[in-house]
């Protein structure tokens, strides 16, 4: 009773709050690119997103060549989508990934076949944000495994680089790591040399997850029976072979649902390079609001930037949590 | 023999990094004519900062007052944020361990939305929201007597003063200003969808039996729930919380964006106008090392405290 009383309760409370947005967001919105109408209207301004939606998914990008990162980022989606599933997770998928990169830096930096050169200043959008993430995960992947294998190392030098290491970068805000790469990195270089500004930013982020990849990789490592590793040992497996062939198998398999949630909070977490000033794809959309006509459109256009970040973090939740039934019911 | 040549190589090679960027850094820096140190920390800073809770600042004021003011900006909005997403976070978790389906889902459904979007984009979204859908100082809302809220901000009365408009903005009482009401909301939604999880696996890892064992002896539910399930369920709860509150104070240095004046910020500022990027970068790691220690160290006393004897 108390339970009925309760849902009713709840139910016009949540109509209450949520009618006032819907109206907002769908019976009081404009959804023609008109800035006068949207500044007019009491509702949301789809037509800002409608207006800016070049500008927002490849940034500064050369108008004319706008279909270059368009195709990149659809056979970045592409590999990223093969890649979750099972059936693919064979070597000749690495390849895969490699000549796909490849080819999406040609698309990207263009200067061959015709296509004009496109220095990476210009790139921007979703295509940055996508690539940002790719290539950090690629490179900290297997910096996180050297790093867990270090900290649980039986040697105590190693050991406590790894854990000085993994400490102090987890101890400290993304923010400051990438401050220290944009303005204290050209610092550290020797005279003469200069790294652009997008591959010092994804330096950073490679730096960072790293460290939060190696704990889960740990974690991953901790996860394998100590029978394990007595019978590597037993069957005269060195060092080597023992982590290659039968450990890291093991490790790596358990660990996946954690490791997709790191990288669904990587992927958040790109979204900071907007500080140091890359355009990506908050970023574009923080830019696109500049233009006066369209003043009083942020709200519109943050909630477009959350609900694109959105469909990007929840697919991959949802993968996560099907990936772990998985692992439990065929780890028995 | 072995093991030995493993150590020394990684160790030689630790140091023959550092070695090289050390070289490398005072080579650039005496090119560029930058004097290294923490000198600079005794200089006039020569710019405003918007909001200061504790110390008394004006632009005539040290670089080293400025970062002082930055790092309690920073534990002010961490510390009210700690607190807020921890009763919105254990609501949030109980709500989701409900038996009224409706709750459990709208519950289920805030949790899901909020983790999966990044912190920056709901700053961005708070900070747009304040500033540019709440009305004017002039047509402010009023939800409570003496409470203002508009475009500038949030004014409630304190002991001695009440809010009053003047002129085009509000005079007296206290002032929240809209940075630090967005950074504040945004951290504490956040986290709090972080904080829901937790605790409902920590409640959900409490041996049912142990409940019901507790009511068996004749205890109430309410006392069930006090003495038996929340001091088993805080043994699982408080480790991962640590490791939320870490998060959260920093994520506070995206306050940077918004243009909230935290520990970050300051030093950032301090960084373009000094040059000094190294002695700014080492203050602000510094700095949130000790805080992730601090806060590291209490907790783990406080999870010995609790732990089972």
């Amino acid at each position: 009773m108390i339970n009925r009383l309760l849902t009713v309760v709840l139910a016009l409370l949540f109509l209450w709050m949520a009618y006032p947005f819907f109206e907002w967001a769908v019976l009081h919105a404009v959804w023609r690119p008109d800035p006068v109408a949207c500044r007019a209207a009491k509702g949301a301004c789809w037509g800002f997103i409608a207006e800016k939606h070049r500008l927002i998914l490849f940034g500064t990008y050369p108008f004319e060549q706008h279909w270059r990162p368009a195709t990149a980022t659809a056979m970045l989606l592409g590999l990223w989508f093969l890649s979750g599933i099972r059936f693919f997770w064979k070597p000749w998928l690495a390849i895969l990934w490699l000549l796909g990169l490849v080819l999406i830096s040609v698309l990207m930096w263009g200067g061959v076949f015709g296509l004009p050169y496109v220095e990476n200043e210009r790139w921007g959008g979703l295509i940055l944000t996508l690539l940002l993430t790719t290539f950090g995960l690629a490179f900290a992947f297997p910096l996180a495994i050297l790093l867990a294998l270090g900290r649980r190392s039986d040697l105590p030098a190693i050991r406590a680089l790894c854990v000085g290491y993994i400490e102090l970068v987890r101890g400290v805000p993304l923010i400051s790591l990438l401050f220290m790469a944009s303005v204290m990195l050209p610092l550290f270089l020797p005279a003469g040399v200069t790294v652009d500004k997008l591959l010092r930013a994804q330096l950073a982020l490679i730096l960072f997850a790293a460290a939060y990849l190696a704990e889960v990789v740990r974690g991953g490592l901790q996860g394998i029976p100590k029978g394990q590793y007595e019978m590597a040992d037993a069957l005269g497996l060195n060092f080597f072979q023992k982590t290659l062939f039968i450990i890291l198998p093991q490790a790596l398999r358990i660990s996946v649902p954690a490791l997709v949630n790191t990288f669904i909070g990587f992927f958040k977490d790109t979204s900071l390079v907007l500080i140091i000033g890359l355009f990506d794809l908050l970023s574009t959309i923080k830019v696109s609001l500049n233009d006066p006509a369209w003043a009083g459109s942020a709200v519109t256009a943050y909630l477009f930037a959350a609900l694109v970040y959105f469909v990007f973090c929840f697919a991959m939740s949802l993968y996560s949590r099907r990936l772990e039934r998985r692992t439990v019911i065929s780890s028995f | 023999m072995r093991r030995l040549a493993y150590q020394g190589a990684a160790l030689a090679a630790a140091v023959a990094l550092a070695w090289f960027l050390i070289a490398n850094a005072s080579a650039s820096l005496a090119e560029r004519r930058i004097a290294s140190g923490f000198g600079f920390l005794g200089r006039e800073a020569g710019f405003e900062i918007g909001q200061s809770f504790f110390l008394h600042y004006g632009a005539a004021d040290s670089y080293l007052r400025a970062l002082a003011v930055g790092l309690s900006n920073t534990l002010m909005v961490s510390l009210i944020g700690i607190v807020v997403a921890t009763g919105l976070g254990a609501l949030i978790g109980l709500c989701r361990l409900s038996k009224n389906l409706l709750l459990k889902n709208l519950a289920a459904s805030y949790v899901e939305f909020i983790r999966n979007v990044p912190l920056l984009v709901q700053l961005f979204f708070w900070y747009a929201l304040i500033t540019e859908s709440l009305p004017g100082p002039r047509e402010a809302l009023q939800p409570l007597p003496g409470v203002f809220l508009s475009n500038r901000g949030v004014f409630f009365p304190t002991l001695t003063s009440v809010p009053a408009l003047d002129g085009f903005n509000f005079t007296g009482g206290a002032a929240l200003a809209p940075e630090f009401a967005a950074l504040l909301v945004g951290l504490a939604v956040y986290t709090a969808s972080f904080i829901a999880e937790i605790v409902r696996a920590g409640i959900l890892a409490v041996d049912r039996t142990q409940v019901e064992a507790a009511q068996a002896i004749g205890l109430t539910r309410a006392q069930a729930t006090r003495l038996v399930l929340l001091p088993l369920a805080l043994r699982v709860i408080v480790p991962p919380l640590t490791s939320q509150y870490l998060n959260l104070t920093k994520n506070s240095s995206l306050a940077v964006a918004i243009g909230y004046p935290d520990l970050v910020s300051i030093a950032n500022t301090t960084i373009n106008q000094t040059g000094q990027a190294i002695e700014g970068i080492a203050v602000i790691m510094a700095v949130y090392l000790t805080i992730s220690l601090s806060i590291s160290a209490l907790m783990n006393w406080y999870n010995a405290r609790i732990a089972l004897r």
